[in-house]
């Protein structure tokens, strides 16, 4: 094929990827065309890859199949076994190899010196630097996740540590974009501080933000993309990268608004785990219910609402439940299921976990629409979930989580929450939800409830 | 490509990727992160392109690397989204049938395995 040809074939085929990514994404914003959206998508990235191989002037293929046929069957395999509960950091590790494939695009770049322009070698600094910071960062976020690291690391000064590391990444680029210095070292120096830096900003940050630190580190990867794809001249990867820059930017404005903290808030302040006590004394007592009792109530209720937490999650409770919930349905009992935007690990989280169980999308209500419905439930069912039903978010100005918004569970004529024990939510504050006179306790750990509650409403 | 140009397609992309997830409900954030995750997989064809050009040995290393990174990323960004993406049913497609809601595109799930089937 002549060098004309190719590069008409190549540039028409990344049209179609660019076409295909743009429709597979919008696709994927309904639970109706989802499961397609990934497949249209998945398509664009076969046709781009395919027609690279077209590139005039290359060389070094065995090299290249060979990190292909590796880097993929490494990530195919751990992508088909991770288990849904693990899916954020999973998410993390794959977001952090783009961002590193990103960085290393603009090392060859940088290291080999041939910037013609001044706004090219700009763009390939700035976009090795943001890919490079995405890469660590991600890597801390995902040994975060993992349970790898298990403290954040913080000591006083930080903030000004990390803004000398930041100057000092920056300073390098500067000089290597000015050709005042671009040897080998400076460009070496560069990239080792921007890896510096990622794992410095990420380390202080608690678990709980994680997500939203995730989803930042998604939409910065997007970006390096598209800014190398700006130094290569190629048009899929300044399509698709812009598109997951501004799209992932918007993701992280909503995750951030939905657990009531500003991106600001997350990146230098320590909330994640070292959150004050709550203020509000807390009157009332806790009222134990047996399961038996427990179950006879939900068979007789008309509504039941069932708001999920990460601790039904954690002990894998997710089918007992939906296995109560069709008996209760069977009855006649209307169930629905109320996710707050960060039960989970992170927003959505708790929806692939249920779907996972084979609870029907339709039957699932996020906050907006479910909040109004509490006052005409029979039961709220509380499994694992604490401060999120925290009534002290409408109320209590005093308390860290004031203004949360939060899901009405108190609302409901009766209030069943399953616990194990009798500590404190992820915040470590008290739940005033717990001491209400409609709310009773039924403590254990989900899975054994869920049987025993499954087993009560079968003997009525 | 000129730069005004590659501007006027960062500008646009940008509109686009925004409107794109404006009005997407919360239940769906978890599996589309995960699916523009997979979309910046497409650093796969600069790192291809990049390895491609590549001379010195420190080059190709890092070549190596990039591309190696790069086909995990959109391969393990495709597993995780597909998978996650076929658990969500309607309570229609629930009750119709156990396990017989086909995807709509006649791409086999294994579509993003792209790199691997590429060696001719």
């Amino acid at each position: 094929m002549s060098h004309v040809g190719a590069a008409a074939v190549i540039q028409g085929s990344y049209l179609v990827t660019a076409f295909l990514f743009i429709m597979g994404l919008k696709r994927m914003s309904s639970p109706v065309t989802a499961r397609s959206g990934i497949v249209w998508a998945g398509a664009g990235m076969v046709v781009a890859t395919l027609a690279t191989f077209f590139f005039p002037e290359m060389h070094n293929y065995p090299l290249m199949l060979a990190a292909m046929v590796i880097g993929g069957a490494i990530a195919w395999i751990s992508g088909r076994r991770v288990a849904m509960t693990a899916m954020p950091q999973m998410i993390a590790l794959y977001n952090g190899m783009g961002g590193g494939a990103a960085a290393s695009i603009a090392a060859i770049e940088l290291y080999r010196g041939g910037e013609a322009t001044l706004s090219g070698a700009a763009l390939a600094v700035v976009g090795g630097i943001i890919g490079a910071v995405s890469f660590s960062g991600s890597l801390i976020a995902f040994s975060k996740l993992q349970g790898l690291i298990q403290r954040s690391l913080r000591f006083t000064g930080q903030q000004v540590v990390n803004l000398l590391i930041a100057a000092a990444t920056l300073v390098a680029g500067v000089l290597i974009v000015a050709q005042v210095d671009a040897t080998a070292s400076v460009v070496t120096a560069l990239f080792v501080l921007a890896l510096v830096l990622g794992i410095t900003m990420t380390l202080p940050i608690g678990g709980a933000d994680m997500p939203v630190v995730i989803s930042l580190y998604n939409a910065l990867t997007g970006l390096a993309v598209a800014f190398e794809g700006f130094v290569l001249g190629n048009a899929a990867m300044i399509i698709a990268g812009t598109v997951v820059g501004s799209a992932g930017t918007l993701l992280t404005q909503l995750m951030a608004k939905a657990m009531n903290r500003s991106l600001g808030n997350v990146l230098f302040s320590g909330f994640g785990e070292t959150a004050a006590a709550g203020t509000a004394t807390v009157t009332g007592s806790l009222k134990p219910i047996e399961a038996q009792d427990a179950g006879v109530m939900l068979a007789f209720a008309q509504s039941v609402i069932v708001v999920p937490g990460y601790g039904m999650a954690v002990a894998q409770a997710q089918h007992k439940i939906w296995e109560l919930c069709q008996l209760l349905i069977d009855r006649g009992v209307r169930v629905r299921f109320a996710i707050h935007p960060v039960a989970g690990r992170m927003p959505g989280h708790m929806n692939v976990l249920l779907a996972e169980a084979g609870v029907p999308y339709d039957l699932i209500a996020d906050l907006d629409e479910i909040n109004a419905e509490f006052e005409n439930a029979d039961v709220a069912l509380i499994i694992g979930a604490n401060d999120v039903v925290n009534p002290v978010a409408r109320t209590d100005r005093g308390s860290p989580i004031y203004g949360m918004p939060i899901l009405n569970a108190d609302k409901a004529r009766n209030v069943i929450v399953i616990k194990r024990g009798q500590g404190a939510g992820f915040s470590g504050i008290e739940n005033a939800l717990f001491y209400l006179d409609n709310t009773r306790m039924l403590y254990g750990d989900a899975q054994s409830m869920g049987s025993a509650l499954i087993a009560a409403v079968k003997s009525v | 490509m000129t730069g005004i140009i590659a501007l006027y397609i960062f500008m646009l992309a940008a509109f686009t990727g925004y409107e794109v997830i404006g009005r997407v409900p919360v239940i769906l954030h978890t599996p589309l992160m995960s699916g523009s995750n997979f979309v910046h997989g497409i650093v796969l064809v600069g790192a291809m392109v990049a390895l491609g050009a590549a001379s010195t040995p420190l080059e190709k290393a890092i070549g190596f690397v990039g591309v190696l990174l790069a086909a995990g990323n959109a391969v393990g960004g495709y597993a995780v989204t597909e998978r996650m993406l076929q658990m969500f049913k309607s309570s229609k497609a629930a009750a119709a049938s156990k396990g017989g809601d086909a995807p709509k595109a006649g791409e086999p799930p294994k579509g993003g395995d792209a790199p691997s089937k590429g060696s001719h």
